[in-house]
Formats: C-alpha cells, structure tokens, sequence
C-alpha cells in the first residue's frame, strides 16, 4: 500500500484523528456537566435523533430524502417510524437529493407539510431547487447537518454548505445543540408556513448530530398547541385549473420577487414571537440573537452554531480570570438580524467574530454579514475575523481564550481574516 | 353538447406552438383522455411555450411548470401530497420532452419508476432539443441534422423502452399522434393501472425535423409503417405485446421526406434499414415469449 501523505504537507494520520475525536468528546462532557439535575427528566439521543422527534411531533405527512453522512440517522430514524407507524405519512426514498427537494416542493404545493434533510454535497446538488422552493413560496422545512464541501473530501464539521446558500431565499437557522435543533425544527414549520417561504435548521456534523447529549422531548399536545395543522393557499384545484410557475415579464418577475423580500424582511418579527409563545409553552427560548455577559463587555465574541457551547465555557474562566469579555450568538441567520445585531453590539468596543467557514477570496461569511449591518452605526465597534475550526478542526475553550487575547492585543482591524490554526 | 366539447378541450387554441406541431398535437390527444380531473407537470421544453405567457394559459387541467430534470419527482411528490389528503382519484400526468426523459431526467424518471410511484410519465419525443433551438440529444436518430451534429448524429437513438422495462414498472408504450386511437387506448389502460406509467410518444416537428408543416400525421404513420418506430407496449418488464403490424415499408419513404435526413447516402439509408430490421426482429423474439 502507498502512504497518499508522502510528499504532502502537515497531512493526518487515522490515530490522529481518533486523538483529536477523544479531544472532542472531552471537551463536550465538559459542557454537559455543567447542565442541571433537569438531565434526569430528559432524553439521552443525539443531535439526528431530535431532529427526526421534531418531524413526527410536527406531525409532518411527506418526507423525501436521500442519504448522506453524517444526516444518514435522521433519513433511518423516521424510516424505522414509518415502519412502525410511528410517523403517519409516506416516505419518498428519492434517487438523490435534487429530486428529493423536488419532491418536497410539489406536495407542498398540494397543501401537505413536507421535509427533508440533507448535507453537504447534497446540498450543493439541491441548490437549483432551493431557488426553486422559495420563488414557489413553498414552506418546506429541511434539516442540514453541516459538513465540509469537496475537495478534498471529509465528513466533518463546516458551515460552509449551508452558507454558500444564502442568496436561495431559505430562512436559515444555526443550532447549537440537539435541544437547539429539535426546538428549531418545530419553530421553523412555525414561521416557514405564516411567510410561505422555506427553512432550513442547520446543525454540525459530529458536534451536534452525532453527539449523545440529554434531550427534552416535547408533549405532542404541547406541539399540536403550538404548531396548527397547515393552511397553505396554493394548492391545486381542479375545479379552478391554473398555472403554477409560468413565463412572465421582467417586470412580474421584479414584484414577484420584491413581494418574496418583504415577506422575508417580516420573519425577524414573526420568529421572535415564535419564539415567544415557544418559550410560554415549553420553557425554552432562543431568540434569534442571544447576548450573553455584554453589559461590561469589552470584548465581545460572536459565534454560530456548536462553538457558541464552547465559547459560554471560554467566556465563564476568562471572566473567573477578571476579563471583561461577552458572547453573542448569531441563531438566525437569513434574514440577517441587523437590527438586533446593531441594538446589541453597539457602543461595544472590539468584537471577535468567530467563523467556521470561509469565503474564499473574501473570508469569513459571519463577518461579513455582520460588518455590513454594523457599517452605519455611528459607535460600531472594531471588528475582528477569525476563521476557526475549518473542516471540523476543534475549537477548545483555550482556542477561544487566545482568540479573545489576540483581539486585545490589537487596534487596528487587519485587512485579511485571521486564520487560528491551531494543531 | 357544445359544452362536454368545450370541457374536453383541454389544450386551448391560441398556443405558441409551430404550425404543424406533432407535440402539441399529442399532448391534445392525451389530456382529452385524461380528463379534468388530472394535475399535469410540464418541464422547460416546447411544452413550455404551448402553456403561453401569464397571464394567458392554453392548459385546461391545473400545471405546474417545474424544473427541467425532474418532471417524474415532481408528478411523485404531487401524487403523493394528493394520497395523503385522500384526494387519490386525482391522477398525475408529467409531460417531458426526449431531453428531460433521455438526457438529464433519466435518472430521476429511474427513480420514481423504482419507487413505482403512481404518475403517467408521458415522453413527448420529438428527438433533438427543439425549443432551445435543434441540439442533438440521445433521442436523436442515426445521421440526423441538428445545429449541433451539422455532419449528421454519429449515434443511435437510445433505446428508452429497454431501459424503462429493466425497471420492471407495470406498464410502458409506444405511440404516436398518427394513431390517434392506438394512443388514446393506451392512456385510457395506463388510467387503470396504479404506480409509474411510461408513454413513449413520438411526435414529429416540422421546426426540428425540416419538414413542411402539414404532413406531421403522415410522417408519423411512415415512421410506424417503416418500422422505424413500432407500437408496442411491455407489462411489469415482461410482458410485451406489439399493437399494430407494421407494412414494413422501406425507410426512405420515412427518411427521404425530412430536411434532417437529405444529406443521407446509400451506405447510410441502408445501415438505418439493417438497424430497424434487428431491431424488430428482436421485439418481436421478445414478444413471441409469453405468446
Ligand atoms: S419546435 Fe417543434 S416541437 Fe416545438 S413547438 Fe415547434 S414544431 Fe412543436
């Protein structure tokens, strides 16, 4: 057999990897530990399997999916409820993932709730249909486990499958855990079927959808109360044929599509009073930012995603060493929560934006978002980049703290991300 | 009276098609069977154009116009919102033109025909990419004209029927708009069955073709009587049954009548001739089968 990693720079061996996967595990158990005694009253399951407990909670009839790791259990887990009629509906098993969001947008159109869930390549390959769901102002709900994109090829953590999707007209929230992701699912039905657009519930690969962490698994008459059965206007009628997606003028297209934006500028309003009456339900609330330790923050860290659980660790001991540093977490992410982000972070005096992803040729797509909504503020607040834990590299509460010491030491904020590239 | 015609009318008159098309006169001929109470999917093609510019539609039935390579998926996914609402005796119908079928939908046409989802996938052959202007596609015969084969295609038309069998679906056909009731019967039987339908129906086009606009029929007919396209159809994959004898006229009755076949010589009208006799002789081997 031939080493591929002879004359290749700093590649990794499989002992490695299984080193850097302990160090993973470790790190998170940290995170655990420090939960309540509620654990005894939850769930142990992983970050798939609340996914696919959201889906039959919302009672959703139509699923189309395809498989691919690390989404493969959410596909198995409702495969094995459809089987034991658990979930009460049909199961497309498509030849891919472009016919499965195919699928999902036609029998949305016919009134029913649909969803899928895919990752990654696969959801490079639905691209055209994503753009597809939102022109037909389908709510289609879809679950994305984020992983690297090709090449070279890997299975591990990267928001940048989901990212690259931003222009597609997809509500896009970023989870932090499998709670997190379960509660999203359910809200995303919620808010996807009052603005008729689609969304999407992005969790990591590994971090969240493989990590076993305790879970509360809803009441169904909580969710039915919750989440009423679908209304949807746009279905077919026999007795009123009509055509549904034709040739228009550029000029129907233009209203067409600016009728599509405003009903995507009110879904700031309408996922925060989601998530209000989510939070009267069930106890949990998320918003669509989350500030925490700001008032005094110096420093502020803005995270999305899994590395939000970290940073709340890095945030605790450098606080407990007398910084005054705060976090804020980006959970909504299309539309782009400006005006949040203004409100919360402005007067602020550095911020350290962590990104686990990157654009190339322009760098980290959180900051960049974020730069841009701070760029009218009159007291914005300095703003750093910092590319971490690309291809799922890990990103440990001391990766932060050093983030975090790097942004102090400096004034100016440099022209190009920071890439942490840390072994 | 007037008004069971109008009903039945459900390709309205005022569409974009050429003069002359086989295309629209074949999604005519199936819809009048299909009736009202059908959701039709068209993709990106001609059938584009027949549905005309909004807010003027000349289809009867509710049509939704999706993406190209996924005419089957869509039918499937509305056939199975619709079974899920109890509304199952609603029938979906997906056109596709030979580029969404052979070229970029095979493969999700595979897909839904392994699932065996209850849709009628019908195949508007009109064997090239006509609405974007005649490029050759793997539904293109041997030697044929197109802007993208200006020598002649150097490939045989691929052989959609065969593969639609490997799926063993319950029933697929050919037809074509010059046997109106041949055509007619085969929808109304594919009607009757539950799970994917496949129609393999050619339809000439003047446009692509190179052909004057008023024989349309009558090179369809030439196409079944020369055997360049036989009637058949094939149940669960095995089954296969041949609808009509052909009179086996030579080819160039069928060849010699079209534009895209004029630069044709003797060496090739006859490896076209040796192409269809092997061709029959093996449907009919196959046929011969079950009796
Ligand atoms: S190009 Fe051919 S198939 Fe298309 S409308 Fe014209 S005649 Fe019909």
């Amino acid at each position: 057999m031939r080493d591929l990693r002879e004359g290749l720079p700093e590649s990794r061996g499989g002992d490695e990897i299984k080193s850097v996967w302990f160090v993973l595990l470790c790190c998170r158990a940290e995170v655990i530990t420090g939960l309540s005694e509620e654990i005894a009253m939850k769930e142990f399951m992983t970050g798939n399997h609340a996914v696919a407990h959201a889906v039959v909670l919302c009672r959703t009839p139509l699923i189309a999916a395809y498989p691919i790791t690390p989404q493969t259990a959410i596909y198995e887990k409702l495969s094995e409820w459809e089987a034991s009629g658990i979930l009460k509906g049909i199961m497309m098993r498509t030849e891919s993932e472009h016919s499965a969001m195919a699928s999902c947008i036609a029998a949305s159109l016919t009134g029913v709730r649909t969803f899928t869930a895919t990752s990654s390549q696969g959801l490079a390959l639905m691209h055209e249909m994503l753009h597809f769901a939102a022109g037909c102002r389908t709510p289609v709900v879809m679950a994305n486990v984020n992983r690297l994109l090709a090449a070279p090829w890997g299975f591990w953590a990267d928001q940048l499958d989901s990212l690259s999707q931003r222009d597609t007209g997809w509500i896009q929230f970023y989870c932090e855990n499998g709670q997190e992701a379960l509660d999203s699912v359910i809200q995303a039905y919620k808010i996807a079927e009052q603005v008729y657009l689609p969304a999407m519930v992005s969790l990591e690969a590994f971090f969240v959808s493989h990590f076993m962490e305790p879970v509360d698994v809803p009441e169904q008459e909580e969710v039915d109360r919750f989440l009423p059965a679908i209304h949807l206007p746009h279905k077919f009628d026999i007795e009123k044929p009509g055509f549904l997606v034709p040739v228009v003028s550029s000029e129907l297209y233009r209203k067409y599509r600016h009728m599509a934006q405003t009903s995507m500028d009110s879904v700031k309003e309408v996922a925060l009073r989601a998530d209000l009456e989510f939070k009267e339900i069930f106890g949990r609330g998320y918003g669509i930012v989350e500030t925490v330790m700001m008032d005094d923050a110096e420093v502020v860290i803005v995270t999305a995603g899994s590395i939000t659980s970290t940073a709340r660790v890095a945030v605790k001991i450098l606080r407990e060493k007398g910084y005054r540093v705060g976090l804020l977490k980006i959970r909504l992410f299309r539309p782009f929560p400006a005006e949040a982000l203004q409100k919360a972070l402005g007067g602020k005096r550095k911020i350290a934006v962590i990104d686990r992803n990157n654009s190339m040729g322009s760098g980290g797509i959180f900051c960049q978002e974020l730069r841009a909504a701070l760029v009218h503020s009159p007291d914005r607040p300095v703003t750093f980049s910092y590319i971490a834990g690309i291809g799922g590299t890990d990103v440990t509460p001391e990766v932060i703290q050093k983030i975090v010491f790097d942004a102090m030491g400096r004034d100016e904020p440099e022209e190009k991300p920071i890439w942490v590239m840390e072994e | 009276m007037a008004s069971s015609v109008q009903e039945l009318n459900l390709l309205r008159p005022g569409h974009a098609a050429c003069a002359g098309c086989g295309l629209a006169i074949g999604m005519k001929l199936v819809l009048e069977v299909m009736g009202p109470r059908t959701v039709a999917v068209i993709v990106p093609s001609c059938e584009g154009a027949i549905g005309g510019v909004y807010p003027n539609t000349s289809y009867g039935v509710p049509t939704f116009h999706s993406a190209f390579e996924i005419a089957a998926p869509t039918a499937a996914g509305i056939a199975n919102g619709l079974k899920i609402q109890g509304r199952d005796d609603i029938q979906v119908l997906a056109f596709a033109g030979d580029g969404g079928t052979f070229d970029i939908g095979l493969q999700s046409l595979s897909g839904v025909a392994k699932n065996n989802d209850d849709i009628l996938y019908v195949c508007l052959d009109n064997e090239a990419y006509m609405n974007t202007g005649i490029q050759v596609s793997s539904a293109t015969p041997s030697y044929a004209w197109t802007n993208t084969t200006p020598e002649g295609n150097p490939r045989r038309k691929k052989n959609i029927m065969e593969i639609m069998a490997a799926h063993y679906n319950p029933y697929s056909a050919t037809a074509t708009i010059g046997y109106p009731r041949d055509l007619q019967q085969k929808i109304t039987k594919a009607k009757g069955i539950r799970g994917t339908k496949f129609i393999h129906l050619l339809v000439p086009c003047p446009t692509g073709w190179r052909t004057p606009s008023d024989i349309s029929p009558e090179l369809s007919i030439l196409a079944v009587e020369t055997n360049v396209f036989p009637l058949y159809e094939v149940e669960e994959g095995r089954k296969y049954t041949i609808n009509h004898e052909p009179r086996r006229l030579p080819v160039q009755a069928y060849l010699l009548k079209q534009g895209r076949f004029k630069h044709l010589g003797e060496e090739q009208i006859r490896q076209v001739q040796r192409d269809v006799d092997e061709e029959w002789e093996k449907l009919k081997h196959r046929a011969s089968l079950q009796g």
